[in-house]
């Protein structure tokens, strides 16, 4: 059997949803642990360099290349995959077992992929593009040569209105939902599940579904009310 | 249990063949006794039936002993009925109330087109089986019954899914109508004995390459189909089946 064989098949095509999804989920730990820096004191000057840090190195610069490549093969084969199942079952049942057999968020994998892409593009749209294209002002911190773009305060813009942190939040809601399917689905998909492994992989999976997205839902209300967290010394930058 | 009757409303899917639009009819079924069994209950329906000189409701069934794997029908939005573990010839009317409104449809999915009213035709199974569920032996004198030895977690672990009666309950059950939960019992019980052995890895690969083909949905991890099936196959099957087809594949 060769490889386009392998990945056209129905177990390939999950396969290739769960690698990128992992794949996705690797970025979300470190998208997580750079903007952290927004929690702790001299949080404009740490973040700032933590971002130009991600913007100029090369290996980053590199990866996200394959950020994007895994993004769009993930929708793409996402969608392709829902209207090939929705495909095989032409005749509709009248009555549904609901959640009685499953989980509503199991089930709904594209709807809340849905909006975590619609969330994804207003994102995009409010730091990517700006970071890459121009729009953010410059700043610099003591006698460092360097001309920082100050995206903490494209933040501090952003979330200055309530209803943006609302969306922001539900954003992050969706995506803790998609993972707390995604996790453990990707593992049994993968292979990975046993009688030993599956209640720590699912474990594992229901902890990360809940602490990443709550991270990140806490970032734009932080930046919102203007708070920080003083824990000694403690800062994170990169 | 307290014995007592019940009258029901039955909604009822009647379609004439696999080209012809189905649609649901209302029947009265009355004095059903609550030590029935469904399919006891609906031949009672049927005698009315033919009596008054209509057409009889179509149903597979063969042993009603919950081992042949014929029964098929959609109970309420459950394949086989509201009751865990149990086919539908294993399920009593004291699962339902005086009054109660019941709705009965096929299994639905299109690798099992409809063939009369609640009888679907289950042929993709076998062809998945041909494609690659069977083991080589040779010919001669049968050899000693315990000449292989077996690991026993192996022996139970492939005896659990050697207990699926390939109903399709877990087509039915699932959101995408995928067969992967009886693929992969059937995969698992060949694949953990050492007489499974010699085919294993073109048999993964025959038998995924039919379920496609025969038009089943992906598999997405909802786990309806461990929730619905009368054997209680595990769904850590799947898991097993997808570490089979890695291997098959990546290998040369």
């Amino acid at each position: 059997m060769n490889w386009s064989q392998l990945f056209s098949s129905s177990i390939g095509k999950k396969i290739v949803m769960a690698l990128t999804g992992i794949f996705l989920i690797i970025f979300l730990v470190v998208h997580c642990y750079v903007n952290a820096n927004v929690f702790f004191p001299n949080a404009q000057e740490n973040f700032n360099r933590a971002a130009h840090f991600m913007g100029t190195n090369f290996l980053i610069r590199v990866t996200e290349i394959g950020l994007f490549a895994g993004f769009i093969l993930h929708i793409i084969q996402g969608y392709k995959l829902e209207l090939q199942n929705r495909g095989s079952r032409k005749s509709r049942y009248a009555v549904s077992a609901g959640n009685k057999t499953s989980k509503w968020y199991s089930r709904s994998m594209a709807l809340l992929g849905t909006l975590i892409l619609l969330f994804l593009i207003m994102h995009l749209v409010h730091f990517w593009v700006p970071s890459r294209f121009g729009g953010l002002t410059e700043v610099q911190y003591g006698n460092d040569p360097i001309v920082f773009h100050n995206l903490y305060a494209q933040m501090q813009d952003t979330f200055a209105p309530m209803w943006v942190v609302v969306v922001y939040i539900l954003g992050c809601i969706s995506l803790s939902w998609h993972l707390l399917h995604g996790v453990q689905s990707a593992a049994q998909t993968l292979g990975w599940t046993n009688k030993k492994y599956t209640s720590l992989i699912k474990s594992i999976g229901f902890g990360f579904s809940i602490i990443v997205p709550l991270i990140f839902a806490l970032m734009p209300i932080f930046i919102h009310f203007g708070w920080e967290l003083k824990l000694g010394s403690l800062t994170l930058l990169f | 249990m307290q014995h007592y009757t019940m009258n029901l409303k039955l909604k009822v899917w009647r379609q004439q063949n696999s080209k012809s639009e189905g649609r649901f009819e209302v029947y009265d079924v009355n004095d059903i006794s609550s030590e029935m069994s469904f399919l006891e209950m609906i031949d009672v329906l049927n005698e009315k039936l033919i009596k008054d000189g209509g057409d009889s409701i179509a149903f597979d069934h063969d042993c009603r002993e919950g081992v042949c794997g014929m029964c098929s029908m959609v109970i309420d939005g459950r394949p086989h009925g509201p009751w865990q573990g149990t086919t539908t010839c294993q399920l009593h009317m004291r699962a339902f109330k005086d009054g109660d409104t019941i709705t009965i449809e096929p299994f639905r999915a299109n690798a099992f087109p409809v063939v009369k009213d609640l009888m679907v035709n289950r042929g993709a199974f076998d062809r998945i089986i041909q494609a690659g569920g069977y083991i080589s032996v040779n010919t001669g004198n049968a050899v000693d019954g315990n000449a292989i030895l077996i690991d026993k977690q192996n022996a139970d672990d492939a005896f659990a899914a050697a207990a699926c009666i390939g109903c399709g309950a877990c087509v039915a059950a699932c959101k995408n109508a995928s067969a992967m939960l009886f693929v992969s019992a059937k995969v698992s019980h060949l694949a953990l004995l050492p007489q499974g052995q010699p085919e294993s890895k073109q048999r993964v690969a025959g038998m995924i390459a039919q379920m496609d083909k025969e038009g089943f949905g992906s598999c997405t991890n909802t786990y309806a189909c461990e929730a619905e099936c009368p054997k209680e196959i595990s769904v850590m099957n799947i898991a097993r089946l997808n570490r089979e087809y890695l291997q098959s594949n990546l290998g040369s």
